[in-house]
């Protein structure tokens, strides 16, 4: 049930782009299609499970231990790094399609602030390394779930009349926000 | 871009006289009977909401149309039927600021802004009570008015200022049934005489109009039917005293579902047009709703279930897109 709650609270009260506005760069790049949109959330869930569960035990074995506290978002940015590079290498071998089509934003998952975030949310909130990972998994999810519903709207501004100077990003940032909006429904949810 | 999107299918196709004019002009004579229900309940003030919401939207489409260098297509009638949504979501006793802002924000932003009539992809009126609840929420929560009931539905003694539903959230179903309870509760619940937004009141007027657009096909059945009988299942199932203890009626009476259901979900263009689509569509507002109204920070849900609904419509819609028989387009 406690895990359950987590799960609820990290993909939908607390989404990380909706309602946290964390991680909005990659969300208004990579949502144009939603093929693209659900590549790029499946790497996200995967880079931030991993991060999650790597840098929680550095920070317990030897950020805290050593009293190296204020190197945390440095150490955390360089196992990111890492990881991103490992998914970039696994997804050129394996998934070529996918891997051009996400093109920039691949290697831009590094200093995406979703998965900094939530690797620093889970020290502040004090879980376990169980609990990160799934609270990281599931923020994963909610990032996805944002991505996808965002990229099947903007498949549609294709063809729709929109304002010339409003085509593009300006149409996607009033998007976010409107959704933003809606997402206000899981405001006061138990959290 | 994608040409695969204008086929709708193969010939020959269903004619209609149905017109875009038509069918929102008969939507919004159809909701005119709660209005003057609710200017008799509540008071003329009432009607003035309801001008200035019209009037106001129909300004600012023709604004909008003008400086983005469209034809102005006010006789559509949308533009109204836009504000008059927004004043029927409103509190009663609310300034006229709001409707004024709310519409602004509903046609502009919420419809102009993406293309016009048939490309928004949130309802208009509904976005811009969202907009409002966070731009005046003491105004949005507070507003109430209480009706004065007819000799004939006098029961006990009214004093709560909240809406039903705000009642039974934070006191509980005893101090709900006290106030609302019992055949005379229930029928003022009923007809109309109960505090709450200008335009929910009357299940009955509003379900008389709803069955009329049923009738005349301008909504099928299966986003209405599918919301009632999915808030009612779960407002049964999740009771105050354990499973299966719960008061169906007293949730489907209340607050803005009926209203919702027929008038709000069923927007053609914020809504899937695949039946089976459509019934997950109004499944998923139903569940949404009993979720805020029984876990949530609100008392009342349907606004928002019917926003969230609208963001993954277009994800609905793609999920049970038809087979086709052809073998697939060649990619190039």
């Amino acid at each position: 049930m406690d895990y359950f709650l987590l799960v609820i609270s990290a993909v939908f009260i607390n989404n990380i782009v909706l309602v946290q506005y964390l991680g909005t760069c990659p969300f208004l790049g990579t949502s144009k299609s939603t093929d693209v949109a659900l590549g790029m959330g499946g790497a996200v869930i995967f880079v931030i499970g991993m991060s999650v569960a790597l840098t929680w035990p550095i920070q317990k074995a030897i950020l805290e231990p050593f009293g190296l506290g204020y190197l945390q978002t440095i150490v955390f940015i360089l196992v990111i790094a890492s990881l991103v590079q490992f998914v970039e290498m696994f997804l050129k071998k394996l998934l070529p399609p996918l891997y051009r089509a996400l093109g920039l934003y691949l290697p831009l998952i590094t200093t995406n602030c979703a998965v900094l975030g939530s690797a620093i949310l889970v020290q502040k909130n004090g879980y376990g390394l169980a609990k990160s990972v799934v609270f990281g998994l599931a923020t994963g999810v909610g990032f996805t779930l944002a991505l996808v519903i965002i990229s099947s709207i903007r498949e549609r501004f294709d063809i729709s009349p929109i304002p010339q100077v409003f085509r593009g990003v300006p149409i996607a940032l009033i998007t976010a926000g409107l959704m933003s909006l809606a997402f206000l429904a899981f405001k006061g949810m138990a959290s | 871009m994608s040409p695969r999107l204008w086929k709708v299918g193969v010939a020959p196709h269903v004619r209609d006289n149905a017109t875009v004019a038509g069918i929102m002009w008969t939507v919004f004579a159809v909701l005119l009977p709660q209005l003057f229900l609710s200017a008799y309940v509540f008071g003329p003030r009432v009607l003035a909401l309801a001008g200035v919401g019209v009037g106001t939207s129909m300004l600012a489409e023709a604004a909008m149309q003008r400086l983005l260098g469209k034809p102005v297509s006010l006789s559509d009638g949308s533009a109204a039927l836009t504000g008059l949504l927004l004043v029927y979501v409103l509190p009663p006793g609310v300034s006229l600021v709001l409707p004024f802002w709310g519409a602004i924000f509903a046609i502009c932003i919420g419809k102009q802004l993406f293309g016009g009539l048939g490309f928004n992809f949130f309802n208009p009126a509904l976005i811009a009570r969202a907009f409002l609840a966070v731009g005046f929420p003491v105004a949005m929560t507070t507003t109430w008015i209480m009706p004065e009931l007819p000799a004939f539905l006098a029961g006990p003694d009214a004093v709560a200022s909240a809406t039903p539903l705000a009642l039974l959230k934070h006191s509980g179903l005893a101090a709900y049934l006290a106030q609302y309870g019992g055949p005379h509760g229930l029928w003022a619940s009923f007809l109309g005489f109960k505090p709450g937004s200008v335009g929910e009141t009357s299940p009955l007027l509003l379900g008389l109009g709803g069955l009329y657009l049923l009738w005349r096909r301008i909504i099928s059945w299966h986003i209405p039917v599918a919301m009632i009988a999915s808030t009612a299942l779960l407002a049964w199932v999740f009771g105050p005293e354990g499973l299966f203890t719960g008061q169906p009626l007293v949730h489907v009476l209340s607050g803005g579902l009926i209203l919702g259901a027929f008038f709000m979900a069923t927007d053609y263009v914020t809504s899937p047009s695949q039946p089976l689509a459509k019934l997950v569509f109004g499944a998923g507002c139903g569940a949404l709703t009993m979720l805020i109204r029984l876990k949530g920070g609100y008392p009342e849900g349907v606004c928002y279930a019917i926003l969230l609904m609208n963001c993954v419509s277009p994800v609905l819609e793609d999920w049970v897109r038809p087979r086709r028989f052809a073998p697939p387009l060649k990619k190039d």
